[in-house]
């Protein structure tokens, strides 16, 4: 995107890293590179700039909470660091983790992310800074649906037209609060709100969550939902999605009941993961100007048996 | 012994633990009392052992599903984890 924001980035994590920025020797790879988070390494420390519109007010609280000792070995702390900012984009600085192999998600570290997702919903809110904001995993699923319709609204291609209708019909059968148009009212445990395996890092030889940006107070079945809706759209593997599960309530995860089917919680959030993610292909796929490819049809396949079925009214 | 119908030399086989006469002229067989029923038994034994048709390929059952799961869940049919691609490698690490 912008190399001038990446430079800047590069240079504010040497200053940071090193009591002597000006002998270092150490390259700074850009981790990541989009509007809503551009990831810059340099040596052991990271440095992430946050969206534009994002609220100062509501990420410090954020970084007060991943930074509070309730929250250790759960999610990484970040370093400590002056307030800082790049065109308006503000900066955070954080040790340096080891992601889950892209190119190995065989590997991914199932047990781990149930189990972490597990003690972070079973936090006490009331123990940690505050105010903490609703989670904002309804507000990405809706944003994820206006985008397809943004995008459509600039192509002649016609052949996607059916897709986005799918996707515009399984999002209408969901409830209210689950489309960020009510406030969810019925759960107010700690969320992360964008949980999926890149948002699990490897440090100091235990796995952690990071990314704080959607974390807030929600329905923990909401952190469950994407994995569940891979499983549900049967792209994830049965022993996989049973590796998750069995962790999270091993843990004492309180999104499931300890032993009853876990559908009746998860059912609304994983239905609305799925129409993100295919909310999210269709739009990338106009954008791109090609079809969908065979994953991709799978989950708005989904989204099609979704909208068969009657609305959900909670 | 000799074949009671053709009087040649019989030979004994040892046939997972059941004795068996064969005849070496007429190649017909002898049982000894309670033979048959043996060799009834290890052919029940035998087909027990072999294993039911289209089993379910997972030592467990599938987890529960939603009503708007992929079909034939847990089953292979309509499963596409196992040859899990590059497009939904990418979709396991994106927002």
């Amino acid at each position: 995107m912008s190399a001038e924001l990446v430079r800047a980035l590069g240079t504010a994590a040497r200053v940071r890293a090193h009591a002597a920025p000006q002998d270092c020797a150490c390259s700074t790879p850009v981790l990541a590179d989009r509007s809503d988070g551009t990831v810059v390494r340099h040596g052991e420390l990271v440095v992430k700039a946050h969206a534009s519109d994002t609220e100062r007010a509501r990420l410090d609280v954020q970084l007060a909470v991943a930074a509070h000792p309730a929250l250790n070995g759960i999610l990484l702390a970040p370093l400590p660091s002056l307030r800082t900012e790049f065109d308006g984009r503000p900066l955070t600085y954080w040790p340096h983790g080891t992601p889950v192999d892209p190119e190995h998600p065989e590997r991914a570290p199932w047990e781990a992310a149930g189990d972490l997702l597990a003690r972070l919903h079973g936090t006490p809110v009331d123990v940690l800074p505050g105010p903490l904001s609703p989670m904002r995993g309804p507000l990405k699923a809706a944003r994820a649906v206006s985008r397809i319709r943004a995008a459509l609204s600039r192509t002649r291609d016609a052949a996607l037209h059916p897709a986005a209708a799918v996707v515009e019909r399984a999002w209408a059968t969901l409830p209210a609060w689950a489309r960020a148009e009510a406030p969810l009212t019925h759960a107010a445990a700690l969320c992360h709100g964008d949980l999926h395996l890149g948002q699990l890092v490897r440090h100091e030889g235990r796995w952690l969550l990071i990314d704080i940006d959607d974390l807030g107070t929600g329905d923990p079945a909401w952190d469950l939902a994407r994995p569940a809706a891979w499983y549900a759209a049967g792209l994830l593997l049965p022993d996989e999605w049973a590796r998750f599960l069995g962790a999270y309530r091993a843990a004492g995860g309180p999104a499931v009941p300890a032993d009853e089917d876990p559908w009746p919680a998860l059912d609304v959030p994983a239905k609305a993961l799925t129409v993100q993610t295919a909310a999210l292909a269709v739009a990338k796929a106009v954008r791109e100007n090609r079809a969908l490819d065979e994953v991709e049809e799978t989950v708005v396949r989904a989204c099609d048996r979704i909208a068969a079925l009657p609305a959900e009214l909670t | 012994m000799q074949c009671p119908k053709c009087h040649a030399a019989m030979h004994t086989y040892n046939r997972n633990g059941v004795q068996i006469e064969q005849c070496s002229g007429c190649r017909g067989i002898f049982l000894d009392y309670g033979e048959l029923e043996s060799l009834t038994r290890l052919e029940s034994q035998w087909s027990q052992q072999v294993p039911p048709p289209a089993p379910a390929p997972q030592a467990y059952p599938a987890p529960p599903a939603p009503a708007w799961g992929a079909p034939h869940h847990g089953g292979q049919h309509g499963h596409h984890g196992h040859h899990r691609n590059k497009s939904f490698g990418r979709m396991l690490f994106s927002s």
